[in-house]
């Protein structure tokens, strides 16, 4: 298990003094002018020595996608854009980042945009998250009524302000030019790639967006050093990570641990084991709704990994964890999610509009039995169509979670199937 | 999912003088010219105000910004959370369904809501006080189930913990937010594991909990 004294988010729970103080009393804020004027090179040097990948589900290098921002500027604003959007089904760490330990956060933004020369950034929260905007909002007043934010931020000698920013309830503007979309005042609705934000983003400028959690851990990383947080988790797939396990386990939970522990670790040692033990597993979604989910004999051996889970055809995702124990219906827990990407599909590409729903129906058709053995096949056909034709990945996204269910649970399709036809 | 808006519409919309002040710094967050960027924030604090998005509201804020009321009017239909018809004058509850929910109860909870508020949602119970509607993950899932009422998340809910909510708002009560688990925030429930050293409760509530306290939540 990670040492407390490991551990990046030490007020993870908001049980400790949430303010700027409490937050400098943790660490955070300290040297943050020092580390700034090692230069842009240093720092981008480190984020890349660290192994950090990108935390909010595609696990990008992160060192290397600030250093496709420009170097020299071209007379065009820089931007950081931080993706607050947390809307993957199963995913709720960024909410405690937000809500408990935001001067991580912030103290990251400074030090992010000053490695991208933004002198501006802007966070993007989801619109449910009122509460967390609210505690968010209140740490970013502090910083800048200490001096850490604005006009030469925390003496660092860059200039830098912070905005937040809010959505209003749409799971695509988690697609990052979807993000900048919405952020212009416009319907959430991605674009075409290239050209990519750090060419051409927001408002045309170039851009980097990146999740919370890959800013947040960024000070830590600069103080404490890029081997100190690579000495976590394997080769390719370092650091610490915020897992959010939810469904059947006796105690659910967020929690940053070391990348790479086993799935059974963390699920027994935080999570005091499946709900009736761990042979009452069934399956497991080990990084949100988009991911394959795992059959239990999988999960016995499960390394929460990015390479691990994508050698298993599933994958890390967002770190969080959905647990499902015997008693439930997997067939429908993955049409719940067929219906999540119905609903969200934001109706641009037609294989997403029209393939999610597609899927949706079939899906509710297998729910009750209604159906015939070879639409089996025929809607694994289907998820092809829709997967790699469209603009974002949500077409991906929603064609996965059918995928994996039919290439694990097949035979449980069959048998609904098979039951509602032999008359009883 | 097709959105529109209500068939019948009040007259106009104002900002009240607290909002106007308030929807001008906003702009400033922008560069110049750039002052669309802020209609999302605009039409929510419309939609506060009035309790649901009007069409009248969302040309307001069209031309507060120097937008074309078509682009409101997409950004309006767009986004789940504009409520473009009325809802409960007491609370709009919104149960999340998604799997995580789904598998710990959330159907439970919308039972509970089609037996209490109105068969369908959207529907505004026959008292004219509470509506309901299942919405995708909150991104609580760690609490689940839950729904959320206004600002506020009421989580680790059951049949029974959402009955005794809902029948706290009937009573005109400002029932807490939070788990009804008797968890602070979303550590274990069984105690935490991790941060023990470091993590000492000071307060009673956690601060998402304080903030609906500090607005009269009891």
């Amino acid at each position: 298990m990670l040492a407390d004294k490991d551990r990046i988010f030490t007020n993870l729970y908001g049980m400790d003094d949430c303010t700027l103080a409490g937050a400098k009393k943790r660490g955070h804020w300290d040297g943050t002018a020092d580390l700034i004027k090692k230069g842009q090179d240093w720092i981008i040097t480190q984020v890349k020595e660290s192994g950090l990948r990108g935390r909010g589900g595609a696990g990008f290098p992160t060192g290397l996608k600030w250093s496709f921002m420009p170097k020299n500027s071209d007379g065009r604003p820089h931007y950081l854009v931080v993706n607050a959007d947390e809307s993957e089904p199963g995913t709720c760490k960024d909410r405690e980042i937000m809500r408990h330990d935001p001067h991580t956060l912030i103290e990251g933004c400074l030090i992010a945009g000053f490695a991208m020369r933004s002198n501006v950034g802007y966070i993007y929260i989801r619109g449910e998250y009122i509460r967390e905007k609210e505690l968010l909002q209140a740490a970013i007043d502090e910083a800048y009524a200490d001096g850490l934010l604005g006009k030469n931020a925390c003496n660092s000698g860059w200039d830098f302000d912070l905005y937040l920013h809010h959505g209003a309830g749409a799971y695509i503007c988690g697609e990052e030019t979807a993000l900048l979309e919405s952020l212009e005042g416009k319907k959430g609705m991605p674009r075409m790639k290239p050209p990519f934000p750090a060419g051409s983003g927001l408002y045309g400028c170039p851009t980097t967006v990146n999740n919370v959690e890959s800013i947040a851990v960024v000070p830590t990383i600069l103080r404490r050093g890029a081997t100190w947080f690579s000495s976590f988790g394997r080769e390719n797939n370092t650091g610490t990570k915020i897992f959010a396990i939810s469904g059947h386990v006796n105690s659910p939970c967020v929690v940053e641990e070391s990348m790479s522990i086993t799935l059974r670790e963390l699920i027994d040692k935080h999570c005091d084991g499946v709900r009736g033990g761990w042979d009452n597993l069934k399956a497991v979604i080990p990084g949100g709704a988009s991911v394959p989910l795992l059959p239990k004999a999988l999960c016995d051996d499960a390394i929460m990994d990015f390479d691990w889970l994508r050698d298993h055809q599933s994958g890390l995702g967002t770190a969080a964890v959905i647990v499902m124990d015997q008693s439930t219906d997997v067939v429908k827990a993955i049409w719940r999610l067929s219906k999540f990407y119905k609903h969200e599909s934001c109706g641009q590409c037609t294989p997403c509009r029209e393939g999610a729903g597609w899927m949706m129906r079939v899906m509710e058709r297998f729910v009750s039995g209604e159906a015939d053995i070879e639409e089996i096949d025929t809607l694994l056909r289907i998820t092809k169509q829709v997967e790699g034709h469209t603009i974002c990945a949500l077409g991906d996204a929603a064609a996965w979670p059918v995928q994996g269910l039919i290439r694990h649970f097949r035979h449980e399709i069959e048998e609904k199937i098979i039951r509602e036809k032999v008359p009883a | 999912m097709l959105r529109r808006f209500h068939h019948t519409q009040p007259e106009s919309f104002a900002f009240s003088e607290e909002n106007r002040k308030w929807a001008e710094a906003q702009i400033t967050k922008y560069p110049e010219g750039r002052q669309a960027s802020a209609i999302i924030p605009l039409l929510w604090r419309a939609q506060e105000q009035e309790g649901w998005l009007t069409k009248p509201a969302t040309e307001y804020v069209a031309d507060f910004l120097g937008m074309a009321h078509i682009r409101a009017y997409e950004v309006a239909t767009f986004y789940f959370m504009f409520q473009l018809r009325p809802v409960g004058t007491t609370a709009h509850i919104q149960v999340c369904g998604t799997t995580s929910c789904m598998i710990c109860g959330a159907e439970d909870l919308v039972e509970v809501c089609k037996e209490r508020i109105a068969e369908k949602p959207h529907q505004v119970s026959p008292c004219g006080r509470f509506s309901w509607e299942e919405v995708e993950c909150l991104g609580a899932c760690a609490n689940a189930p839950m729904v959320q009422i206004g600002k506020d998340y009421y989580e680790d809910l059951s049949r029974a913990s959402f009955e005794t909510l809902l029948n706290d708002l009937q009573d005109n009560k400002k029932p807490l937010p939070g788990s009804r688990k008797g968890r602070f925030s979303s550590e274990p429930e069984s105690g935490i594991k991790s941060l023990s050293e470091m993590a000492r409760q000071k307060d009673e509530f956690s601060p998402a909990v304080s903030l609906a306290q500090s607005e009269g939540a009891s």
